[in-house]
């Protein structure tokens, strides 16, 4: 028997297995598939403190190994979350989740972290900075180290949950991010958030997606990520939850040997629904094939 | 929805660039016409959404033009390949709102999910017309399907090379109906909705990422509030639509 259960800053997942915010929805429609309950957990959709339609239509190009999505971070605000959507998770799901928390300057960040912390089906506050930052100048607010930490002050001072700080890949040095992060409180660190990326179609010779530019993600970023984990692992102490186009078992043991204590799975969920339990149901004898009995042993293995 | 692995049974060129596809496999997840699959294939990352043609106890048909490289992979598939397809996704139409007249609109590869449409309709006894709208004769497919359910099928072409010279919205002139269900490219659909004399239902196109729910990559608004054309659509009712 091999043990597959790992730890988020006390938080013990049965498995690293986290499908990623915005693949997953709130979890409940998954859950007409198969029991969610078998995943680690999971991060649900992008919330902000006012409801959101996101971007226009097109919004999803194919790409070699991959998708790209501007999506822009639909959801029906954080009132209607806690009031409708959390609910119905809680019909289908008995574990912590990640709740995934979006805003457009440090007092919505602050606003929607502190009404979501009381919330006692959340495990663990993941605060996505990548989006713009309308007071700073449309500058998105992972991309300066300043501005990082400005937001994760702000959100540790009005919580009491765990909270992970999630980076975005476009900046020239993710470590000096994650570091500011983790002196300005972060309980952890998710990475990597989508890579900058462009598809254009050839006939109508304009963008596929209607924003232009959206988020590249799926097994094309595997190797980036990796990479970016393992220089965040040597920079920081803080756990890191690391992801980017991980879709297989041995991805995830990959990820983990770079650094990761724990794996999101995002574009993968979207090809194959049943992506996350599959995962989680090769998991236990990939880890036979290459001889490791605990999961946690590896975490950093690669360094 | 279901993830099913179909045989192909049969793959057949109907015109220039469209083939119908017949896939044996469980079709208990399709529960109403205008639903779709979202078929994997080799080598790509996103699925690709195709309406049901017609589904029937263990075998589901479809029809698809080649536009791109995944209909190009379709088309070489020959009898007795595997293919993943998620089933039985979408809202389909509501057979019970038509009256006793319906008649269903299909432009080019709108046309398809009429089929399945039609064919639900007659078994419910009733009255249908077909008006099946095409750029010529040449891309005529279809329309012998809708005949032999016993359906009154009018063709219209944009060239007036068969039946009707132009388009479908001149189909819909001579005609008394109780209700109207459609599917076609958007232009068209935006015809009908200006043409239309009663309420109806549309079926919808966008791009996807999932196609059962998860991504937020299909959303449109509606009066009815935001939906997602892969769960909450394809259909839509006339009276919701914002344009
Ligand atoms: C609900 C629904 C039902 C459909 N039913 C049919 C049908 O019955 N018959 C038929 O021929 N076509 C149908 N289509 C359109 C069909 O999905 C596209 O033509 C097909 O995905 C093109 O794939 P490709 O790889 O050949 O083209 P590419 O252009 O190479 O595809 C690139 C990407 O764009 C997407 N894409 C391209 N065109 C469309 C489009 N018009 N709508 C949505 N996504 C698109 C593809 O899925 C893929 O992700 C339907 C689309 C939807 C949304
Ligand atoms: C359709 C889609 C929507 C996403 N929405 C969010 C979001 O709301 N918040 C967030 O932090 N990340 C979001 N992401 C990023 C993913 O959570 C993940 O970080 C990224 O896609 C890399 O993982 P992958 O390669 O496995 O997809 C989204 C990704 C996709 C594909
Ligand atoms: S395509 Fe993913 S929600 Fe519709």
């Amino acid at each position: 028997m091999v043990n597959t259960s790992v730890e988020l800053s006390g938080i013990t997942l049965s498995n690293p297995v986290i499908p990623a915010s915005g693949t997953f929805g709130f979890g409940y429609e998954f859950a007409e598939l198969y029991d969610i309950n078998k995943l680690g957990t999971f991060s649900f959709k992008g919330t902000t403190k006012e409801p959101r339609f996101g971007n226009p239509t097109p919004r999803i190009a194919e790409c070699t190994a991959g998708m790209i999505n501007s999506v822009g971070l639909q959801n029906p605000g954080v009132e209607k979350v806690i009031s409708e959507e959390l609910p119905k998770l809680k019909k289908c799901f008995n574990k912590p989740v990640i709740a995934n928390i979006s805003g457009f300057s440090v007092d919505e960040y602050v606003y929607t972290c502190e009404k979501i912390d009381k919330e006692e089906q959340v495990g663990i506050i993941e605060v996505n900075i990548s989006c713009p930052n309308v007071h700073g100048g449309g500058m998105s607010f992972g991309t300066s180290a300043k501005s990082a930490a400005e937001v994760t002050k702000a959100v540790k001072a009005v919580t009491t949950k765990p909270v992970y700080i999630k980076l975005s890949p476009n900046v020239t040095d993710i470590t000096e991010i994650a570091k500011a992060c983790e002196d300005a409180g972060a309980d952890g660190i998710s990475m990597i958030n989508t890579l900058m990326g462009m598809r254009i179609d050839l006939k109508t010779k304009k963008p596929v997606v209607a924003n232009k530019s959206g988020g590249f993600s799926g097994p094309a970023i595997f190797p980036v990520a990796v990479s970016m984990v393992y220089r965040t692992f040597e920079a920081v102490k803080i756990p890191i939850i690391g992801m980017g186009g991980v879709s297989t078992a041995e991805n995830v043991i990959e990820m983990m040997l770079a650094g990761a204590t724990a794996v999101q799975v995002g574009a993968a969920n979207l090809a194959d629904p049943y992506a996350g339990l599959k995962i989680v149901e090769a998991l236990p004898e990939a880890m036979e094939k290459y001889g490791i009995k605990n999961l946690k042993d590896i975490i950093g293995g690669a360094h | 929805m279901k993830d099913v692995i179909y045989t192909v049974e049969s793959n057949e060129q109907l015109t220039e660039n469209v083939y119908k596809m017949k896939l044996a496999g469980d079709t208990s997840a399709i529960t109403a016409p205008g639903q779709f699959i979202n078929i994997k294939i080799e080598s790509l990352f996103l699925r690709r959404p195709i309406s049901v043609f017609d589904c029937e106890d263990g075998a589901v048909t479809i029809i698809y033009k080649v536009v791109g490289t995944g209909t190009e992979k379709m088309a070489q598939m020959t009898k007795g390949q595997k293919l993943d397809c998620l089933t039985g996704l979408g809202n389909g139409f509501n057979t019970e709102l038509s009256g006793n007249s319906p008649v269903v609109i299909g432009g080019g590869v709108g046309v398809p999910p009429m089929y399945y449409l039609a064919k639900k309709l007659r078994e419910q006894n009733k009255n249908v017309t077909a008006i099946l709208g095409f750029n010529k004769e040449s891309e005529i497919f279809g329309e012998e399907d809708f005949k032999s359910l016993g359906v009154k099928t009018v063709v219209t072409t944009v060239d007036g090379s068969a039946g009707i010279k132009g388009f479908v919205t001149d189909g819909m002139k001579d005609i008394d109906y109780t209700y109207f269900y459609t599917c076609g490219p958007e232009p068209m659909l935006k015809a009908v909705y200006n043409a239309s004399k009663t309420s109806g239902q549309f079926s919808f196109e966008e791009r996807m990422g999932c196609g059962f729910g998860a991504c937020m990559g299909c959303s449109c608004k509606t009066k009815y509030g935001n939906k997602r054309i892969c769960k909450e659509g394809p259909v839509l009712v006339k009276e919701e639509i914002i344009w």
